[in-house]
């Protein structure tokens, strides 16, 4: 009876563990989405930091206004007098998955307004970002691997501190767009099928619509082939998989207007069309291969060699040529800084100023993949067990993910999928592996009791405890990768047949020794299955911590934690808000550009320049007038038709990132661009500061006085807290600015610019007498204006 | 017809400290009176109407009847002390002509008169106070830039009877900053100008006018009656004034009270039948006086705020009903960590600062939202109608509300809406789309301009509404839901091919029925199995109770159902080795059926071995040694053809 039971129960176990597995990628899903929400409870549902607000700002739009107008976009309230086309330079993919779910809720009569969706997109494409995890570790490795790489996935801090509610932000979406291509370039590379390659360009599409990013696949999608067809494992399939993608996904970036023919003239693009070019080459040959003899074949191959190396060596010179001939080498400033980290530092100061594309310290690997940094080598090595095509490319992937995170620390993001597919295989390998040992030990202390025990209660203990070792054996092979290959099929087949074969004829505990060279000890199985749990159980904590703690800041508002309390800093938003109510609606605001995208979505206030750093002349200008002495800042500053100037100022609260803690970028990038700013006069000895050993330039630029104005008034000493010591020049007055809003904790400084009389105070009567263009040319003409 | 009896202690603004008196009045709300808004328009029309008639028919009497009123003692004060000016009129009219009166003129000058927010007459006779109507009329004959109110009284004023009215008026945007900019360091003076005598249509014997001050005085018209009291300003008393004594009164002094204007003020009181009743409140707020010049000093704010920056206000008060929760305070970006909330069993009082000190000229917009529970404010009507009875203005302390809007999202699904208001509003409706609605929420719109906080009286907006609807959205879901599994289903169990001859379509057609085949299979060795396992019974049986006859029953049982399904069988077999695409299964299949095979000779030898034993009354050991052999084959045969069954149900 028991043995039915058995059987019973077995064939009701593949419902049961489908719906077990569904059951747990839901609640994966859900972990993903609430691990992120520490934001909205700690603080509120509000969009977070710079580049956020402009997303919002433009999904805003999308929703007011349609698509087509967004399209054709041309924004005014941004880079001053230059303005930005918008629709044309954006990459729209966030903008418009948001602005479609909004749409669909609205369609519905569920009432969520924009900004509500905008914070929770992050958190749901991380529960998708998760479950394509599964997807594709699922092809490389099997369901268990996925469903462990799925749930480390769900909470990697690394991944978490791009995607906490709030933050919304392209990598939002743009790692569920990678992950997703991958997966389904994997499952085309493993069934060879035309409708998966297709559903594959439009996720390659998807992705170039979300994140400049994009390059990383069509590099290393090409990469991969290359490798396959270097290691022989050249396969109609992969002929599949990737021509396919190449060509419709080419057409298909180029319908983005942000990439347009970029998506053929630039060399991040060209290794594609190379591999493209090698694949049909290697086509080409293996068919020639299958239709003639192999003596023939050799004399054909040493022919077209000849004649294929010179035309080849033609055809890369004219390329080369072509490519030296464009000053940067056909190669964009952020792609060049991550093939050679030293770029970015050497020749674009604005890319370097952005901690972000710093190269990562060693406690940053720790802080964001934790135990996955260990687990990996481990997921590399059960890739190679065997290697297939598809865990060859989950290793391409690490690999390459690991080089170009040590490039740029934001790069981390595309390093975590990676490490959480490895240790996700790692784990999941090394779990199968013990608990089958202890099973098996289990099985056999069964066994031999069953020896001792009568013959009768022996018979259906044994019987029992046998199944499951059979269902062990039947669950070890599912494991492995679910190739429809039917070469696979038939020799895993054929493999069993023997095992089983074997075991018929050998008694049933020492065959079962033979057929497994992996069992363990009891004793170290359970002690390491029990090891693994805590490592798992560190890492969650971890986690958990992270997101609490370390990436849920929404930096627009800050608390701090003091005997009496908590202490919130709402600076930012009492700034922006004055401006959005007390001034008037075309005023323009200068500021460092790291509050540009704020200050046009927050105050709705046009600003000379915002964190799309695509102009740098244009930055230096402002880089230049806040590097200037107060009345070279103001003819700067006038002639862009400024009326106020923001300053963040962090020294009475100890706000470290705030403009003094930057000016050394706003002077180097100045200085980039107008000569006259020098960076050596800002520095004494070659340190940089602002107290009593200062220079006469530092303490005379217009960044250090709108700073630090009335700022000794406060404690009478005018100790800054950032800086820990007394500011160099304490008591000042502005000529051509004026004070019109400080802050409650003076974090951000509003001054005005004085109207033009006072400029013209004391001169001849005649000259006020002339024109007004021509007194404001005049004054233009100076040489320290770099404006005209 | 009586709709509603509303019984209610109506205090104007709680100034008691200040010496005005608290009226209780017991209002009484009848359709036919002119208090009963729904229809106020058309009565209000009509009363115009009938009183152009009266005056046509008895025109020259009228007006003498008119004269004949004299105003025997006019006593004014006028509250200055916050941007809404109140003025308390306590009036003692007498008729001194022939006939009786039933009505009263009150006049205002139209410089005054365009400020009025609102203006209201107190009567009592001895326990219980009264509202009277007060309307705005234009008489014949009479001063034209002067607007005129009429006060009807309740009962016929005979011939030299006195009647004691207390007629409260007040006024918005009467106080003129001067100068009209100021640093942040300056005070805020303003100016308020009115007429030293009562400006009425009457001769006033006796009167006396008494400003309230809230600090400094800068100047005052001098006049030869006037005193300066602390902060009481007091002029006259005058008698005997004839009608429409006029002699302009200037006060110009501090006033640093916040002048705190909603520009525009929405209210959103959202109902739902699940109780709960959401108001969202979205202000609008601005500085009403003199505006800030040279800009905002924090150091100066911060070192000293009441001297540095008097002018402004940093904090406002609101007062909302008891029992409010999920009370939040927001902008456009984001929340106002700024703001304090008590709470007691009588109200709820919330202290919320905006982002910025408010300083002359400073606006700002925000967003109050609170959750009220819905049996405080939601009754049943007659008629079977309900009634929703809330407070029309605004909840924050002194603030003049120059656009005031209230909607009221009635559930989907109301019928039969009407709204009663004490006062004059604009009605209009609106349909708001919310939570998965189908056919909207009737929005019930009121509009009204310069709202004081003397309008924060209740109103009531009856309804009709039938419970079932509330399950409709619920009920909307659960289908929705069920058709998304069933079209699932559907989905599953229904041939979307298009070509039914191509070889793939048949081919799957075939490998489907190949699978069902399979499956047949398998259920049958299922059955070989439990027969295996009733010949193991029969054997445990055996060596319990010796029954030999009962196990060699068993077993014959077992050969015929070997036999019977040995044949179900065959066809099977066959069906398989004539399919192509059952290749793949076919050598697994015939295995399993050898391994059975075996498996079924092997359980009879043992079955006759142990019988036999038993016949031959052999030791339990015994036995156990002569099958051993046996015993380990079968268990793993048996074993085989398990894993055998599970990968064939793999396919």
């Amino acid at each position: 009876m028991a043995t039915s039971k058995v059987e019973g129960s077995s064939s009701l176990r593949h419902a049961f563990g489908g719906v077990l597995s569904v059951f747990i990628l839901l609640l994966i899903g859900v972990v993903a989405f609430s691990i992120r929400l520490f934001s909205v409870i700690k603080y509120e549902s509000v969009i977070h930091e710079f580049d956020p607000y402009f997303n919002y700002r433009v999904t805003q739009f999308l929703s007011k206004n349609g698509i087509y107008d967004f399209w054709n976009w041309f924004d005014d309230r941004t880079w001053y007098p230059l303005g930005r086309v918008i629709g044309g330079t954006v990459y729209p993919g966030l903008t418009l998955t948001a602005g479609t779910m909004w749409k669909l809720a609205n369609s519905l009569n569920i009432p969520l307004s924009v900004e509500t969706v905008c914070v929770f997109t992050a958190p749901i494409f991380s529960a998708f970002a998760a479950w394509a995890t599964y997807l594709l570790t699922k092809e490389v490795k099997g369901p268990g691997a996925g469903i462990t790489a799925a749930a480390i996935l769900a909470m990697v801090p690394s991944y978490i501190s791009r995607s906490v509610a709030g933050s919304y932000d392209n990598e939002a979406v743009a790692i569920f767009a990678l992950i997703f291509t991958f997966y389904l370039y994997i499952k085309t590379l493993n069934t060879g099928s035309l409708f998966y390659a297709t559903l594959n360009s439009f996720a390659y599409f998807y992705m170039v619509c979300s994140w400049g990013g994009y390059t990383f696949i069509i590099n290393l999608i090409p990469m991969h082939v290359l490798l396959c067809i270097v290691t022989g494992r050249y396969s109609s399939r992969l002929y599949i998989a990737y021509a396919p993608l190449v060509v419709l996904g080419t057409l298909l970036a180029a319908l983005v207007p942000v990439v347009g023919f970029n998506a053929v003239m630039t060399s991040e693009h060209f290794g594609s069309f190379l591999v493209f070019i090698i694949i049909h080459v290697v086509a080409l040959v293996y068919y020639i291969k299958g239709i003639l003899t192999p003596r023939l074949f050799k004399v054909a191959t040493t022919l077209v060699l000849t004649v294929g190396i010179a035309v080849c060596a033609v055809v890369v010179a004219i390329l080369v040529a072509l490519v030296a001939s464009s000053p940067t080498k056909g190669w964009s400033g952020r792609s060049l800084s991550l093939l050679d980290p030293t770029y970015a530092s050497k020749y674009i100061p604005i890319i370097a100023s952005v901690s972000e594309h710093q190269p990562p310290t060693w406690p940053s690997y720790f802080m964001d993949i934790n135990v996955l940094a260990f687990l990996v080598p481990a997921g590399i090595v059960a890739c190679f067990l065997p290697l297939s095509d598809a865990s060859s490319f989950a290793v391409l992937y690490l690999v390459t993910s690991v080089y170009f995170s040590g490039v740029m620390v934001r790069l981390m993001l595309v390093l975590a999928p990676a490490a959480c597919i490895m240790s996700g295989i790692a784990l999941s390998e090394a779990f199968g592996v013990l608990t089958r040992s202890m099973k098996f030990h289990i099985t056999k202390y069964f066994e031999c009791s069953h020896t001792e025990a009568p013959a009768k209660l022996g018979e259906s203990t044994s019987t029992e405890s046998s199944a499951p070792l059979e269902n062990m054996t039947k669950s070890d092979t599912t494991e492995k990768p679910e190739v429809a290959r039917k070469e696979k099929v038939a020799r895993r087949k054929q493999k069993k047949e023997k095992e089983l074969t074997e075991n018929a004829h050998v008694k049933p505990v020492s065959a079962k020794k033979e057929k497994r060279p992996l069992v363990l000890p009891l004793e170290a199985s359970i002690v390491s299955v029990f090891l693994l749990i805590v490592l798992g159980g560190l890492y969650v904590l971890h986690c958990v911590w992270a997101a609490a703690e370390a990436y849920s800041a929404p930096s627009i508002v800050l608390t701090s934690h003091s005997h009496d309390g908590l202490h919130v800093f709402d600076d930012f938003r009492e700034a922006y808000a004055w401006l959005r109510h007390n001034t008037e609606v075309d005023d323009k605001v200068a500021s460092w550009w790291d509050y540009g995208y704020q200050t046009t979505a927050m105050a709705n206030r046009t600003v000379i320049v915002d964190n799309n750093t695509w102009n740098n002349t244009h930055i230096a200008t402002v880089g230049t007038a806040m590097s200037s002495p107060e009345k070279a800042a103001w003819e700067i500053f006038n002639s862009l038709d400024v009326k106020y100037v923001l300053v963040v100022f962090g020294g009475l609260v100890g706000y470290p990132s705030d403009d003094i803690n930057k000016f050394l970028w706003m002077v180097r990038i100045g200085g980039g661009v107008f000569p006259h700013i020098k960076e050596a006069d800002y520095l004494k000895d070659g340190q940089y500061r602002v107290d009593a050993q200062a220079t006469h330039t530092m303490l005379n630029c217009l960044m250090y006085k709108l700073s630090y104005y009335r700022f000794v008034e406060t404690d009478g000493k005018g100790f800054d807290r950032v800086r820990r010591y007394e500011i160099g020049k304490k008591h000042f007055k502005l000529t051509h600015f004026e004070e019109v809003f400080t802050t409650h904790h003076w974090m951000v400084r509003i001054y005005k610019l004085k109207p033009q009389k006072n400029r013209i105070r004391g001169k001849s009567r005649k000259s006020k007498l002339g024109s007004k263009s021509t007194s404001s040319k005049s004054g233009g003409m100076t040489h320290k204006n770099p404006w005209n | 017809m009586i709709c509603f009896r509303l019984q209610q202690i109506f205090s104007y603004h709680e100034r008691e400290r200040e010496g005005f008196r608290a009226f209780a009045v017991s209002l009484s709300i009848d359709s036919n009176s002119t208090f009963t808004p729904i229809d106020h328009r058309s009565d209000g029309m009509d009363r115009r109407l009938q009183f152009a008639f009266v005056l046509l028919c008895l025109g020259l009497l009228s007006s003498t009847a008119r004269s004949d009123l004299v105003v025997s003692k006019a006593e004014r004060l006028v509250d200055l002390n916050s941007h809404i000016v109140r003025v308390l009129s306590k009036l003692k009219v007498e008729n001194e002509g022939p006939d009786d009166v039933s009505e009263v003129l009150l006049a205002l000058p139209d410089a005054q008169a365009k400020n009025l927010a609102a203006i209201r007459t107190f009567y009592s006779d001895g326990k219980l106070g009264f509202v009277l109507p007060t309307e705005p009329i234009e008489p014949k004959g009479m001063p034209s830039d002067v607007t005129y109110y009429s006060i009807a009284l309740p009962k016929k004023l005979g011939k030299g009877k006195t009647v004691s009215l207390d007629v409260l008026s007040i006024f918005t945007r009467s106080l003129k900053p001067f100068p009209e900019e100021i640093t942040q360091a300056e005070s805020q003076l303003v100016v308020y100008t009115d007429n030293m005598y009562y400006t009425s249509p009457y001769p006033v014997k006796y009167q006396s006018l008494v400003f309230r001050l809230p600090g400094r005085v800068e100047s005052y018209t001098k006049y030869p009656k006037v005193e300066l009291v602390k902060s009481e300003l007091r002029y006259g008393p005058f008698e005997m004034q004839p009608a429409f004594s006029y002699s302009p009164v200037v006060v110009h002094f501090e006033n640093n009270n916040p002048f705190a204007v909603a520009n525009e003020l929405v209210r959103e009181i959202e109902i739902s039948h699940w109780g709960n009743v959401r108001v969202t409140e979205q202000y609008t707020i601005s500085h009403g006086g003199a505006s800030l010049k040279n800009g905002f000093s924090r150091i100066e704010y911060q070192a000293r705020p009441y001297m540095r920056g008097a002018s402004s206000f940093r904090v406002l008060i609101a007062k909302l009903p008891a029992r409010a929760h999920s009370v939040y305070y927001r902008d456009e970006i984001g929340n106002i960590s700024t703001s304090h909330l008590w709470g007691d069993s009588q109200r709820t009082q919330l202290e919320i600062e905006p982002r910025f000190p408010i300083f002359g000229g400073w606006k700002t917009t925000f967003t109050i939202g609170y959750s009220l529970p819905l049996h405080d404010f939601l009754f049943e009507a007659d008629g079977g109608k309900r009634v929703l009875n809330m407070t029309f203005g605004c909840p924050l302390d002194e603030v003049l509300v120059e656009k005031h809007i209230v909607k009221v999202v009635l559930p989907e699904g109301s019928k039969d809406i009407t709204v009663a208001t004490l006062f004059p509003t604009k009605q209009s409706e609106d349909v708001k789309y919310s939570h998965l609605d189908i056919l909207g929420r009737p929005v019930v719109v009121l509009e009204k301009d310069n709202v004081v906080p003397e309008h924060n009286l209740y109103f009531q907006v009856y309804y009709k509404f039938n419970n079932i609807s509330l399950l409709s959205e619920p009920m909307m879901l659960i289908v929705g839901i069920f058709l998304l599994f069933v079209a699932c289903i559907v989905y599953m169990h229904t041939d979307l091919a298009i070509s039914k001859t191509s070889s793939s379509y048949l081919e799957k057609l075939q490998w489907e029925e190949v699978q069902a085949t399979v499956q047949h299979i398998k259920n049958i060795f299922d059955q070989y199995l439990a027969a295996h396992d009733k010949l193991e019974s029969s054997l445990r049986d055996l060596s319990r109770s010796g029954d030999v006859q009962s196990c060699k029953a068993a077993r014959k049982a077992a050969d015929a159902q070997f036999k019977e399904l040995a044949k179900e069988l065959k066809p099977l077999l066959t069906f398989l080795q004539s399919c192509s695409q059952a290749s793949s299964i076919l050598p697994k299949i015939e295995e399993l059926v050898t391994k059975e095979k075996e498996m079924q000779e092997k359980e009879m030898a043992k079955h006759t071995t142990v019988v036999d034993c038993f016949e031959k009354k052999l030791g339990g050991k015994d036995i156990e040694s002569r099958i051993a052999s046996q015993q380990q084959k079968l268990t793993s045969l048996k074993q085989e053809v398990e894993s055998l069954l599970d990968s064939i149900s793999e396919i």
